[in-house]
């Protein structure tokens, strides 16, 4: 079990998503960023889907009642367990009782948190997703809730090499269309050479951008028809939207352009103020980045022993933590120390 | 049909009407192709989702059009019947518009067959066609903030039952009690594309 003791800005269950329901009217949902739901999933044993937390600009407190294995992937927190800094990336195993701070996202916009085994939280229609739009699943979490989990120790843990790193400026890849012809030549040109703001009214369903006005050249909205993630929409006022995994299963805006598959996931950790620009890729180059990209996970994924992971935990601390000063590991009788100027 | 690539995972397929990209939906649900995420039909499209990887989607386009020459027999369509009170906002404001009596909006409404062309903007929202011509009206300018759940309306073509309390921009007529969208029920929308509905108006 862990007891949430506060809940943060905006903390959910998120897993896979409800998966074959679109076609009665059912968003997908699910993590905000499949990626790093998969990569806090594999480094503590999990398929890459389980239930974990999402949360989102400012994390969580809560107790684990149960010794188990966590792992923290996704947007940078400075999280600490009972006051001790936590290294993201990594296996980590805690004891019952122990409290984990998770602190304010740095970068990126969310942070999951996965535990060995998941989080066992009721399923609606084969999901734990919380849907606010769909009002599915259940609701975001509140301080006192109780989250069933399995009790597991930590054998052999793992660590992830080259973690990504998020930024508040990012270029992301599209292909044009399907609605391109719905465009004015100028207005496409205007958005593939804009810089976008991400508004600060965006959530889990989509990314409202603020900036130049790209204009249609048929006013009329499209017959309702299935969305995807990663979907360009430009409603009449010329600012886009990109859907995120809580869209609405149909809509009726034209689609300037769509995401590739291997960029998706970063959508999800681009937090309001953050430029984006488009830059258009082929169908060959966008299947290529993302066989890669998987590749590339593939074989980040490290397993290590708990020496490891431990000497992993201060070099990352150290790298990542401006704010730490001084940290302390000891394992047995190996003590180490680490100490940074003023 | 006109088939149009949607990024790199999926084809959006402009048919004829809802009953070509429901046959359609169908031809491809029979076929079980591996790698295939979503079939998700729309009034005149099928969006058709893949894993890119396992997916020749290139290949699955060119295979399309034949695949839609061969015949299929589709299930017979299920007949549903949703009684409604029709005390809704804007049946005044529909009358008005429509130059006809409220009563006559409503027989109007209840006297057609509608038929389920497919669902979305909310689980388990049923887009009906098959509305007398004469009550097509333009949804709202300005959507209200919270339409009740169980609300009966129409836009445009359409007329629609809004199974949550939702936001939502339909001219409403009227409201029914029966849910159409429980997650614990398989399947959990109790209209599905294809269905044949009627109301029948409860005093």
């Amino acid at each position: 079990m862990i007891t949430l003791l506060e809940p943060g800005l905006f903390t959910s269950v998120q897993d896979g998503g409800r998966t074959g329901y679109s076609h009665l009217g059912v968003p997908r949902a699910g993590a905000a960023d499949l990626l790093s739901l998969s990569h806090a999933n594999l480094l503590v044993g999990n398929t890459p889907h389980a239930a974990a937390l999402e949360m989102t600009l400012a994390g969580p407190d809560l107790r684990f009642e149960a010794d188990t294995v966590m792992a923290l992937a996704g947007g940078s927190v400075e999280a600490r367990l009972d006051g001790a800094p936590v290294a993201m990336y990594q296996s980590v195993a805690v004891r019952a009782g122990q409290i984990l701070r998770c602190g304010t996202v740095q970068t990126g916009m969310r942070c999951y948190l996965a535990v060995a085994g998941g989080i066992r939280s009721a399923q609606v229609l084969g999901s734990a997703s919380t849907d606010t739009l769909a009002g599915l699943g259940p609701a975001a979490l509140q301080a006192g809730a109780q989250l069933p989990i399995q009790a597991a120790a930590l054998q052999q843990g793992f660590y992830l090499r080259s973690p990504p790193v998020f930024t508040d400026s990012v270029a992301m890849r599209v292909i044009l269309g399907p609605h391109q012809d719905h465009f004015t030549p100028q207005a496409l040109q205007i958005f593939l050479a804009a810089a976008f703001r991400v508004r600060a009214d965006s959530d889990r369903s989509g990314l409202r951008l603020g900036g130049p006005s790209v204009a249609r050249q048929i006013d009329d909205e499209l017959d309702s028809q299935g969305m995807l993630t990663g979907a360009v929409q430009v409603p009449a006022d010329g600012q886009p939207i990109v859907l995120l995994p809580n869209h609405g299963a149909t809509g009726g805006y034209p689609v300037i352009a769509a995401v590739i598959s291997a960029d998706v996931p970063y959508l999800g950790q681009l937090r309001p103020g953050t430029r984006v620009r488009f830059h258009t890729v082929t169908r060959a180059q966008a299947l290529d980045a993302l066989a890669a990209e998987q590749q590339k996970w593939r074989v980040a994924l490290t397993s290590a022993d708990p020496g490891l992971l431990e000497a992993r935990a201060l070099m990352m601390l150290a790298k990542a933590h401006p704010a730490l000063r001084a940290a302390q590991l000891q394992r047995g009788p190996v003590r180490v120390r680490m100490r940074r100027g003023p | 049909m006109n088939i149009r690539f949607w990024g790199d995972s999926a084809l959006l397929v402009e048919v004829q009407d809802f009953r070509a990209a429901r046959q359609l939906r169908e031809m491809l649900l029979a076929l079980a192709f591996t790698g295939i995420r979503e079939l998700v039909p729309g009034y005149r499209s099928l969006l058709i989702e893949a894993d890119p990887l396992t997916v020749d989607l290139a290949e699955l386009a060119r295979r399309l059009p034949q695949l839609t020459q061969q015949s299929m027999l589709l299930p017979a369509p299920r007949q549903q019947e949703i009684e409604v009170i029709y005390d809704g906002e804007d049946l005044e404001a529909v009358a008005r518009a429509t130059g006809l009596a409220v009563q006559e909006v409503i027989r109007r409404h209840a006297a057609a067959h509608y038929t389920v062309a497919f669902l979305g903007f909310a689980p388990g929202f049923p887009y009906l066609v098959g509305l007398d011509t004469t009550l097509r009206v333009p949804r709202l300018k300005t959507p209200r903030t919270r339409v009740p759940a169980g609300s009966v309306a129409i836009a445009g073509e359409f007329t629609g039952i809004y199974p949550q309390a939702t936001p939502g921009g339909w001219r409403l007529l009227g409201h029914t009690d029966t849910c159409l969208f429980n997650p614990a029920q398989a399947p959990p929308a109790l209209l599905a594309p294809g269905d044949r509905v009627r109301f029948r108006v409860r005093a």
